[in-house]
């Protein structure tokens, strides 16, 4: 597993036409691996009847990051994003 | 005007999206009970008797268990933290007859507040929890509640201090969430199963 907590991610900015479980909202967005989950079916894949395990990760996204001024202070968003849901490094 | 819709209310109005989507859904679930009666893949008595089963072994009862448990006993809180899927079984509730997903716990303090969302769709702890309440399949909540969690948590009436901060889980994959809430000041006295009495659903997703 090469992503550890703490590690700083940028997630995809992609507009897959297939089934995608990355929210619009975090599209293109800067977070913080908070936990490491080992491998998961990629949602994506398993739409169209294919298995394809992947890392997943809880990552955290600073309300400031998602919402610019609009973001209430001192909130954080998680969510599980695959591996295939983050930039490359 | 469809027929259907002049059975059921005889008269037009406009409805919302999320009653015309809940209105296909089940005619498309009907639909395909009955495909799958007519092939003799199911049995409506079958169908029936698994909901109930499913239902009967569902509740924020679980939840609520669960959590008095862990206020009372810290090892049990930390194994909660740490993995509550063995939490759970040690505490005796059976989710064999939900779909392998993962429970993770996330804890309130005097210092951060937890609140539970499924953005995508309605993803939610059905087995430890029972059926999700309608609101929380709500496009207002499921939008919102990432974007202004202060704001929709004060229309629950819950008020969270500026100084604390919240912290909102959107169930995107395989994890499925349980808030334990903060024990409430001056119930020293109360025994485990008047602690879960305390505990309701609302504080399980965090909106209270």
């Amino acid at each position: 597993m090469s992503r550890r907590p703490g590690d700083e991610v940028i997630t995809s900015g992609r507009n897959p036409a297939g089934h995608n479980r990355l929210p619009r909202y975090l599209r293109a967005k800067p977070g913080i691996i908070e936990a490491v989950h080992g491998f998961y079916p990629l949602a994506d894949e398993r739409a169209v009847g294919r298995e394809a395990p992947e890392p997943l990760y809880t990552v955290a996204f600073a309300a400031a990051d998602l919402w610019d001024a609009d973001a209430e202070p001192n909130c954080v968003v998680h969510a599980e994003l695959w591996e295939s849901y983050l930039a490359g490094r | 005007m469809p027929a259907a819709d002049a059975e059921d209310h005889g008269h037009a109005h406009p409805h919302d999206a999320a009653t015309a989507t809940a209105a296909a859904n089940t005619r498309r679930v009907d639909a395909l009970v009955a495909r799958l009666e007519r092939a003799g893949l199911v049995s409506e008595s079958a169908l029936s008797a698994t909901l109930e089963g499913f239902l009967a072994a569902s509740g924020p009862s679980n939840g609520a268990r669960l959590i008095a448990r862990a206020w009372t006993d810290p090892a049990f809180k930390a194994l909660l933290l740490a993995d509550a899927d063995a939490a759970i079984a040690a505490a005796g509730i059976d989710l064999t007859h939900w779909a392998a997903v993962r429970m993770r716990a996330v804890e309130n303090t005097a210092a951060v507040h937890n609140v539970i969302v499924c953005t995508l769709c309605s993803c939610y702890p059905i087995a430890l929890l029972g059926p999700s309440p309608h609101w929380y399949k709500s496009e207002a909540y499921r939008s919102r509640v990432v974007r202004e969690p202060r704001a929709v948590l004060r229309e629950f009436g819950c008020v969270v201090p500026a100084d604390v901060q919240i912290r909102v889980w959107d169930s995107t994959a395989e994890l499925r969430y349980v808030v334990i809430p903060q024990r409430p000041a001056g119930t020293d006295e109360l025994s485990e199963s008047q602690l879960a009495e305390l505990v309701t659903r609302d504080m399980l997703i965090g909106v209270a």
